[in-house]
């Protein structure tokens, strides 16, 4: 089912003396539902030249205390992230939020604590999206050998598309994917209805929101929907499969890294 | 107002089950973020502007003393009156006087969010005054009872259908056979009732949009032209505005003004931009014997010195609302108070207080969408995320919330515990969904499997395979 | 001194964590008061005059503004009694008591009746002079005098503006310019952008609320030569 360590194309020695470093951020949401993506990340790094290294002593980027107005928690979840990450010459996130968590948010944590200021903001400076890091960063234009036919419809999540500026990276990247055909969704710069706690806090809201979203993205006829963002990708997900749409969805990594060959989220297995 | 913010969840549940408030609300994207957008894609210098207000906006509130005393030295010299309330009490008893002592009997009102939040209308009623709205949404709404649901659109929760109704229903003078199905007729309907009663008002109230310290001018800025009939036909023109509305001088009010249509109707520049400076003057054949502004800060200094201070360069354009999803989920009643939407969910803890605002700052995904087409930079999910820590810092949020938050914080800083729980965890969820890749219901997780299905994890951790690759690998 | 205004004058020195203004800081105030800047201004409006006059067109017919060209004074009542009797309106107007409007001979159109001074209620079309026209957006300016009261811009259903070509401008900031040398600040300055509108009933727009169902200027052009009607 995962791709396991043999799927992985090794980097030559000489290449691997010239390639960053980089310490992959994994999320808590992709290690505990979906692993895949972080597979899919490394060999997009990986084909981006980049040698990948997994911190072990990451958990998640404490955007759950962070935005439930816990600082003290938030500050030492954030201190333990700037530790693990340390001495990489990037972190690399799939995750717009967690991204923009680490990025932008982690310096503002620290504003009164200036040695941990100063580590926050070189943390940050190093911080990037996965995708936008490819392209942007990596001046990746095309994808290495990925296939995937089917009509596919986009979702801009909202910490990636406003914080980080997310939009152009992945569409570039798509319309390299041989056999796909991207069809633009209405709205997709509206809001899923995730928001982490919000979506268990104000469900009923979160529900009418993810219901317009899932309207929209039937409306487009694509057969699968992809997003940056897992929160947002098991929220729309759950939604659809609840209303028995047709739609598969997956995280834009594993299309652009060729693994589709798992089930697509929320999907019912292969016999 | 008597808010009802606390009732926040119950207010929502009734929005999300009214068919016809989901269908008025479904006009937003058109009425508003379609021309928003497009008249902004005109202005190349949006954005520069942008700043241009955020830097006009806090120069003010950074000598906002200054400038008010300028103000009122300006009103003074040219003629007319500023009072001083610092409570809504003080703001609704200085309006009453000045009626009382013109014998007011009727009172014509242009839209003021202001007169909403000391609850003007109410008051003067008690006090045998009629007073009138005049802007159409607020004519409807008064009509029906209501409050404002938008702060610019206030009746934006309407469907034309309603309106008919609570005409035929107050309009008895006219032929109740009169055909009222369309907004061109409901719109003469209220233009033909408000005329007499525009020549009939001894006083005229309208709010402000600016107060120009240069010069002693209050400023409002309508479509309808009901605010220039408001001021103009009465005797007495009495401006109600909260101390935040000051700006230096014209020319600033000039460039805040090119953002306030564009981001709030899409108009380049709204129908009617009046400047009023004092009473009519000497040989003057129209205008107001009487021009008197009243000064209300309800709470608002209070925010100077805090984060929810940038609030206070809000201009009330509704840009935040239109283009909210929670905002057009719910519409603007479920707030409970006068400012809904991100504004309201920003401000209003700091005016009406945390116990009773509580919610709606954290009725946000923090999806940014309102901070990215403010058109004077309010940071507003931060602000949220302010209140957010001021009421855990007050432990004003659930007690199992903080409970199993704090439980998770504490497993965050632990790596190999939080591995080894991770592990167990998507081990069993996988299981249970393995056959179907996702699951219906889940104990203790109804906030999510009572709406949609929850996708099953894969089974392994990410951090379990990696340790297997990395131990593969060294072999 | 009212308590109310030490009380909130008080508030915002505490929040503000200072006490009375003073010193540079004060004077930083004074000067920003006593010299208003302009700030930033859109390219849109850096053109030559000719330009300016078409692009002013150009936005208030955007926005439902009626405008018609004229090559000079003598043409406006014909110009105005057209409009009225294109419309099927009566032909009779309350005109601006305004010496500004002093070049126009009504009498060519005997027809068409006059009457000066604020207006009423029964008033059905109004005729006033301009004090500018700002191109950017295709609003006018209209400042209030003895000679020019206010409510003649707002209360009848249509309101005809007079406008001379050399009146329009660029920008808001050009229109103080000219009202700030002319002496004191007006009572009142209305900035009007096409007839009143409104759309508080499903967002539909509607012409009309309130104030004038149409807004018609009529454009004097300088030196006489022909304007194209």
């Amino acid at each position: 089912m995962v791709s396991g360590p043999g799927s992985m194309s090794g980097t030559s020695s000489s290449e691997a003396r010239d390639a960053p470093r980089i310490g992959l951020f994994v999320t808590c949401l992709v290690d505990f539902f979906r692993p895949s993506v972080g597979f899919a990340a490394v060999r997009l790094l990986e084909q981006a030249g980049c040698a990948v290294e997994v911190p072990a002593a990451q958990t998640c980027c404490g955007q759950p205390a962070y935005n439930s107005g816990d600082r003290a928690d938030s500050k030492a979840i954030a201190r333990d992230v700037i530790a693990a990450f340390e001495g990489f010459d990037y972190v690399v996130a799939p995750s717009g939020s967690c991204a923009g968590m680490l990025s932008h948010h982690y310096p503002e944590l620290f504003a009164d604590e200036p040695e941990w200021e100063r580590r926050a903001r070189d943390l940050a400076r190093r911080s990037f999206e996965l995708v936008a890091f490819l392209v942007d960063v990596r001046g990746m234009q095309a994808v290495a050998d990925a296939a995937y036919a089917g009509r596919v419809t986009y979702h801009d999540g909202c910490s990636g598309l406003r914080e980080l500026k997310v939009k152009r990276q992945p569409r570039a990247l798509l319309s390299s994917v041989a056999g796909l055909e991207l069809t633009e969704l209405p709205g997709a710069e509206v809001c899923c209805g995730f928001g982490g706690t919000f979506c268990v806090k104000y469900p009923e809201i979160s529900n009418r929101m993810v219901e317009e979203k899932a309207a929209d993205i039937v409306g487009t006829g694509a057969d699968t929907l992809l997003a940056g963002d897992l929160g947002c990708l098991l929220n729309m997900a759950g939604k659809l499969k609840r209303q028995g749409a047709p739609v598969r969805v997956r995280h834009v990594a594993e299309v652009l890294a060729g693994m589709t060959d798992t089930p697509a989220i929320g999907d019912t297995p292969e016999p | 107002m008597q808010p009802t913010s606390h009732a926040f969840v119950e207010n929502a549940h009734r929005a999300l089950n009214d068919a016809q408030l989901h269908a008025a609300l479904g006009h937003m994207k058109a009425g508003f973020q379609d021309k928003r957008a497009a008249t902004i894609a005109r202005m190349p210098e949006f954005e520069d502007l942008r700043d241009q207000g955020r830097a006009i906006k806090n120069h003010t509130l950074a000598h906002l003393d200054a400038y008010l005393e300028r103000f009122e030295a300006k009103v003074t010299e040219t003629g007319g009156r500023v009072h001083w309330a610092p409570t809504p009490a003080e703001a609704r008893d200085a309006i009453l006087k000045i009626c009382q002592a013109a014998g007011a009997r009727t009172v014509t009102k242009g839209k003021s969010m202001i007169a909403e939040e000391i609850a003007l209308n109410e008051h003067l009623a008690a006090n045998g005054i009629e007073p009138i709205e005049t802007d159409l949404g607020e004519y409807i709404i008064q009509l029906r009872g209501e409050l404002p649901s938008h702060i610019i659109a206030p009746a934006i929760h309407l469907v034309k259908e309603q309106v008919a109704e609570s005409f035929y229903a107050h309009h008895t003078e006219l032929d109740p056979k009169r055909p009222l199905d369309d907004a061109r007729a409901l719109t003469d309907e209220a233009r033909a009732m408000l005329r007499q009663r525009f020549l009939a008002a001894d006083v005229g109230i309208t709010g402000a949009n600016f107060l120009i310290a240069e010069t002693g001018s209050t400023v409002i800025v309508t479509n309808e032209g009901n605010g220039d009939l408001t001021q103009n036909l009465p005797r007495i023109h009495i401006v109600i505005a909260s101390i935040e509305k000051v700006v230096p001088t014209l020319e600033d009010s000039a460039t805040i003004l090119r953002l306030l249509a564009r981001s709030a109707t899409g108009q380049e520049y709204s129908a009617y931009t009046t400047f009023s400076t004092g009473p009519k003057r000497p040989g003057d054949l129209d205008g107001p014997d009487e021009f008197h502004v009243v000064i209300l800060d309800n709470g608002r200094s209070a925010l100077l010195g805090t984060p929810a201070q940038e609030t206070l360069r809000c201009i009330r354009c509704g840009a935040c609302m239109n283009h909210c999803p929670i905002y057009a989920s719910v519409g603007g009643h479920a707030y409970g108070w006068v400012i809904p939407g991100p504004i309201g969910a920003a401000i209003n803890p700091g005016l009406i207080g945390l116990e009773e605002a509580g919610h709606l700052p954290n009725a946000s995904t923090f999806c940014g969408r309102c901070e990215s087409v403010c058109p004077m930079r309010i940071p507003l999910p931060s602000i949220m995320r302010h209140w957010r820590e001021r009421q855990h810092e007050r432990k004003l949020s659930p007690g199992t919330v903080r409970a199993g938050l704090g439980l998770w914080a504490w497993a965050a800083r632990r790596p190999r515990l939080y591995r080894f729980g991770t592990r167990l965890a998507a081990a069993l969820l996988g299981r249970l969904g393995r056959r179907r890749g996702r699951l219906k219901r889940l104990p203790l997780a109804g906030g999510w499997t009572d709406w949609r299905d929850l996708p099953a994890p894969e089974g392994r951790t990410f951090q379990q395979h990696w340790a297997a690759r990395r131990s593969g690998a060294g072999r | 001194m009212s308590a109310g205004r030490e009380r909130i004058l008080g508030g915002i020195r505490k929040g503000l964590g200072r006490g009375k203004l003073e010193g540079e800081a004060l004077a930083a105030v004074e000067a920003r008061l006593s010299a208003p800047a302009r700030n930033l201004i859109p390219r849109r409006t850096a053109l030559p005059t000719a330009e300016l006059v078409d692009l002013f067109e150009k936005m208030a017919t955007d926005v439902a503004a009626t405008l018609r060209r004229v090559a000079g004074p003598d043409d406006v009542p014909d110009a105005v009694a057209e409009f009225l009797a294109g419309l099927n309106l009566p032909s009779e107007i309350k005109a601006a008591p305004d010496p500004r409007l002093d070049d126009i001979p009504w009498s060519k159109r005997p027809t068409l009746a006059v009457s000066h001074g604020a207006a009423a209620d029964s008033d059905l079309t109004a005729v006033t002079a301009a004090t500018a026209a700002i191109a950017e957006t295709g609003t006018l300016m209209l400042a209030s005098s003895a000679a020019a009261p206010t409510r003649l811009n707002f209360l009848p259903d249509n309101h005809i503006v007079v406008l001379r070509a050399g009146q329009v401008t660029g920008t808001y900031e050009d229109g103080w310019d000219l009202v700030r040398a002319a002496g004191a600040l007006p009572r009142t300055v209305n900035f009007v952008t096409g007839p009143s509108r409104t759309g508080d009933i499903e967002q539909k727009i509607q012409l009309g609320a309130h104030g004038p169902r149409r807004l018609h200027i009529i454009l004097v052009e300088d030196g006489g030569e022909t304007g194209s009607s």
